[in-house]
């Protein structure tokens, strides 16, 4: 009896632990299907496959674009939750603090960090669009999965866009500016947008530059302290709640619709 | 034994008899309350939403007035293009031979704030180069109209008002209205 026990490994001992079942849901996985079990049993791995193409993974096809985007997307999260530490989003104070996130706080390279994976997402996100363009993996049954890649591709932008502001610096509001001047040309609910004139009660506009989406927007007639404020909660919460709902739906569809980059 | 009726604690105090009432649901009461629970339903959806989208607009704006006083109209000499209420109100001043108006400081291109420049008697953008006359007429760069007007009125103490919530486009030929400029 003594001898068997001894002849067990730690791997098995640890497998059949109580614990280790708690956690894992299934022991050591040895066979085929208790490795797809595995991965079917635990939240973060069930958005993947559970096996994979040998073809499918070849960097030279794939570019390894979609996972470098998610890679920057939680890089961008920890960066960016430790840079909230330090940036407050007034206008007394938003553009002092981002010299001091230079110049005095410790390392002194986290918004860099932040700032130059904000840029390759953007690019990244980009030449991934493009792969899958190219090799023509948006076709059926993989167009809904486009569709919600071009929306997180959107929201990548908007993140963009909402973060630009941040600095508070001549670039950044003028910029901002101009960008959302686009929102007053929106078709009805934009002061200058088609139609928007045609909601009226007598000569009274309802939709005027107080009152329209921009306006919605910017939290004002000009870009100024509540924009900053709504473009700072915009960025920081809003746009990466839905795009992690968006992510979700998008890696699981993958799997859901073929698996990663095989011919059907 | 067997043929003793078991009562299950649940009857026990109600009568016998009576315990199971054929219920009245009918296809159409059935129905009459689903249109009445989905109406509910879209009406408090549509009241959150409702809620939340009237939220992002604020009763109160900590912006400077939209109606402001500039002074009185001998303050402006003639021919000059006052400053003084760019920072503040977004307008400039400006006087000619026979009136004074307050011209918009939003360019009507992308929307930047174009300087005044005296050498060149022109107003000039430095977001992508749009210039403009004194008169508010654009000349070169990208601006496709010249800048807007805004009302212009004297107050009863003398002093010049603007109100910066109506404005007049040239293009519209606004510019004739004689709430547009003020004659001196």
């Amino acid at each position: 009896m003594a001898k068997k026990e001894n002849k067990k490994s730690l791997l098995d001992t640890l497998g059949e632990s109580q614990v280790w079942k708690s956690i894992i849901r299934s022991g050591i996985p040895r066979t085929r299907r208790q490795r797809m079990h595995a991965i079917l049993g635990s939240v973060f791995l069930h958005l993947h496959p559970a096996r994979l193409p040998k073809h499918a993974v070849k960097v030279g096809y794939t570019w390894c674009m979609g996972g470098l985007s998610f890679f920057l997307f939680v890089n961008l999260t920890i960066t960016g939750i430790l840079l909230m530490f330090y940036y407050r989003p007034t206008v007394e104070y938003a553009y002092t603090d981002i010299i001091d996130l230079a110049e005095q706080v410790p390392l002194g390279i986290m918004r860099e960090l932040h700032r130059w994976a904000a840029h390759s997402m953007v690019l990244v996100v980009w030449l991934h669009m493009l792969r899958v363009f190219m090799t023509g993996s948006y076709k059926p049954p993989r167009e809904f999965n486009w569709g919600v890649g071009v929306l997180l591709m959107t929201l990548t932008m908007f993140l963009s866009f909402t973060g630009y502001l941040l600095p508070w610096d001549q670039l950044a509001i003028w910029a901002v500016t101009v960008g959302s001047n686009m929102a007053r040309a929106h078709p009805f609910i934009g002061h200058e947008g088609p139609g928007a004139s045609l909601l009226a009660i007598g000569d009274i506009n309802l939709v005027h530059i107080g009152s329209d989406v921009r306006f919605a927007l910017i939290g004002g007639r000009f870009v100024g302290e509540a924009t900053l404020l709504r473009f700072y909660v915009i960025h920081c919460i809003a746009v990466p709640f839905i795009m992690m709902i968006f992510m979700a739906v998008h890696f699981w569809r993958i799997r859901k619709d073929g698996g990663i980059s095989g011919p059907l | 034994m067997s043929d003793k009726k078991t009562i299950p604690n649940a009857s026990i105090g109600s009568s016998a008899e009576n315990s199971y009432k054929k219920p009245e649901t009918t296809r159409r009461s059935f129905l009459s309350w689903l249109t009445v629970g989905w109406a509910a339903y879209i009406g408090v959806t549509g009241g959150f939403f409702t809620v939340i989208i009237r939220f992002l607009f604020p009763n109160v704006l900590f912006e400077p007035p939209q109606t402001f006083k500039i002074g009185y109209p001998e303050d402006f000499s003639s021919n000059s293009v006052d400053i003084k209420y760019k920072k503040q109100f977004n307008a400039w001043v400006v006087r000619d031979e026979e009136s004074i108006f307050a011209l918009s400081t939003v360019c009507t291109h992308l929307g930047c704030t174009p300087n005044w420049l005296p050498v060149e008697s022109k107003f000039k953008c430095p977001c992508h180069g749009s210039g403009f006359r004194m008169t508010g007429i654009h000349f070169e760069g990208p601006a496709p109209r010249p800048l807007e007007r805004f009302k212009i009125s004297l107050a009863n103490d003398g002093q010049i008002l603007v109100d910066k919530t109506k404005s007049y486009k040239w293009e519209k030929g606004e510019w004739e209205n004689p709430e547009s400029f003020l004659k001196v």
